[in-house]
């Protein structure tokens, strides 16, 4: 039972780091799908 | 080689119109001299109509040879005219330039996009959601003939350890995940059918939005658990003989034989395998998915397949090797669905025969410890070597234990 609960924390942990991590990186939609001339904020 | 099937079956679902096409008898020629060789109203009609029509005149832009001179009346197309650049924006043949979003930007039709969207609307989602119904329908159905697999003896109250606390965290990890990312999928693709008009617009709204959000990132527990699961359990999942006898007996699913077993008997494997190649074919598609426009896939895909002939043992046109980077999206949404389909399906199967469908099953996930006559029963071969382990280390730590005379 604690490792299946281990296992769904960690899926929230993971998921929101990646989050933050591709965000960071600027793999946002937003930017990605961007150029130059285009002012996001 | 399911995931090939799978392909095969959509690649033949996409081709139909152009074999229809293709094995139509030709008709004859159309006159377009009161036109002047543009189109006719009955080609408008016959367009209208949702009839297949041979556009191929429309695709001649201009006659550089029989153009005036350019310094000539007319003469500055050089043979090509306004018409001509109409219908070369209309398909996708214009020279267009971009200031922003490259190979994307410059596509302005697509008509892939229509075949893609026809797929998704009349194949994709009403199969795809009559083989989870169907699945669920057989097991309810196996499960009303055959019942519970109970145990033959009673428990001994003895247990062994089946799987350890990583293994265990791995498998709900790979489990907590995928069931996220197939009920957030499914919402997706069912939403605008199911959520729209039974809880309004906001709902559907709120619920697609979180949805696209939880499937996005989810997928990263996911791709980790599942290779975290591969090196765990693929020693164990390699086929051998003792399978032989399974499949002999059908996995005792049928009648009360339980044919022995080491650790993972060879349904066992079959759900593990099929985790692993559909689960990658998923996480690729996905990642192409993941990174709009970054990593296509198909066309490089079809090259290969091309190469190899496939489309001829099939009688197939060859395969499309020019794709536009919106085709190429389309292609992958369409595989990472009919792939996630099925290993959904499958998936259902192996929580059914893993909690309702056999007594004590779920211990070996839950706890982690089996009943020693659970063991006996159903990994027979397994138990003697996990025995057949433990004496020798007993019999080595007694022998530690002696002093030395």
């Amino acid at each position: 039972m604690k490792a299946m609960l281990a296992g769904f924390a960690a899926i929230i942990v993971i998921s929101v780091g990646a989050w933050f991590a591709l965000d960071e990186i600027g793999f946002s939609s937003a930017e990605r799908s961007s150029g130059q001339n285009v002012r996001l904020d | 080689m399911l995931r090939h099937l799978a392909l095969l079956l959509t690649l033949a679902l996409l081709a139909m119109p152009l074999a229809a096409q293709e094995t139509a008898p030709d008709p004859a020629p159309t006159d377009r001299t009161a036109t002047g060789g543009a189109q006719t109203l009955e080609d408008i009609l016959a367009r209208q109509r949702g009839e297949t029509v041979d556009d191929s005149f429309r695709r001649q832009f201009g006659n550089p040879d029989s153009a005036a001179d350019p310094s000539a009346q007319l003469g500055t197309l050089g043979g090509a005219s306004d018409p001509d650049l109409w219908r070369a924006l209309r398909y996708d043949q214009a020279d267009i330039t971009v200031s922003s979003g490259g190979e994307v930007g410059r596509v302005l039709f697509q008509d892939g996009g229509m075949v893609w969207l026809d797929f998704r609307q009349n194949v994709l989602a009403p199969w795809g959601g009559w083989l989870l119904l169907g699945t669920i329908g057989a097991l309810a159905l196996f499960y009303l003939l055959r019942g519970r697999v109970r145990l033959d003896y009673p428990a001994t109250g003895r247990t062994v350890t089946r799987f350890r606390a990583f293994e265990r965290f791995s498998h709900w990890l790979l489990a907590g995940s995928f069931i996220l990312l197939g009920l957030t999928g499914l919402a997706v693709l069912f939403g605008r059918w199911v959520i729209l008009p039974t809880f309004g617009p906001e709902a559907n709204a709120v619920i697609l939005t979180g949805s696209k959000f939880i499937h996005n990132n989810v997928a990263w527990p996911f791709m980790l658990a599942l290779v975290f699961v591969f090196f765990l359990w693929v020693w164990h999942n390699i086929p051998n003989r003792t399978d032989l006898v399974w499949i002999v007996q059908f996995g005792g699913i049928v009648g009360k034989k339980h044919p022995p077993a080491k650790k993972f008997n060879f349904g066992q494997k079959i759900i593990f395998w099929s985790v692993i190649l559909l689960g990658g074919s998923i996480s690729v598609s996905g990642l192409s998915l993941l990174f709009p426009f970054e990593l296509p896939l198909f066309a490089k895909t079809f090259t290969v397949l091309n190469d190899l002939g496939i489309n001829g043992w099939l009688d197939l046109p060859p395969f499309p090797t020019e794709l536009s980077p919106q085709e190429e999206m389309q292609f992958a949404q369409a595989w990472h669905a009919i792939v996630g389909f099925v290993l959904m399906a499958i998936i259902i199967a192996h929580i059914y025969i893993g909690s309702l469908g056999m007594e004590g099953a779920y211990d070996a996930m839950g706890s982690g410890e089996v009943d020693e006559a659970w063991a006996r029963q159903h990994h027979a071969l397994w138990l003697n070597e996990v025995q057949a382990r433990q004496d020798t280390q007993e019999a080595a730590s007694a022998r530690d234990a002696t002093p030395a005379e």
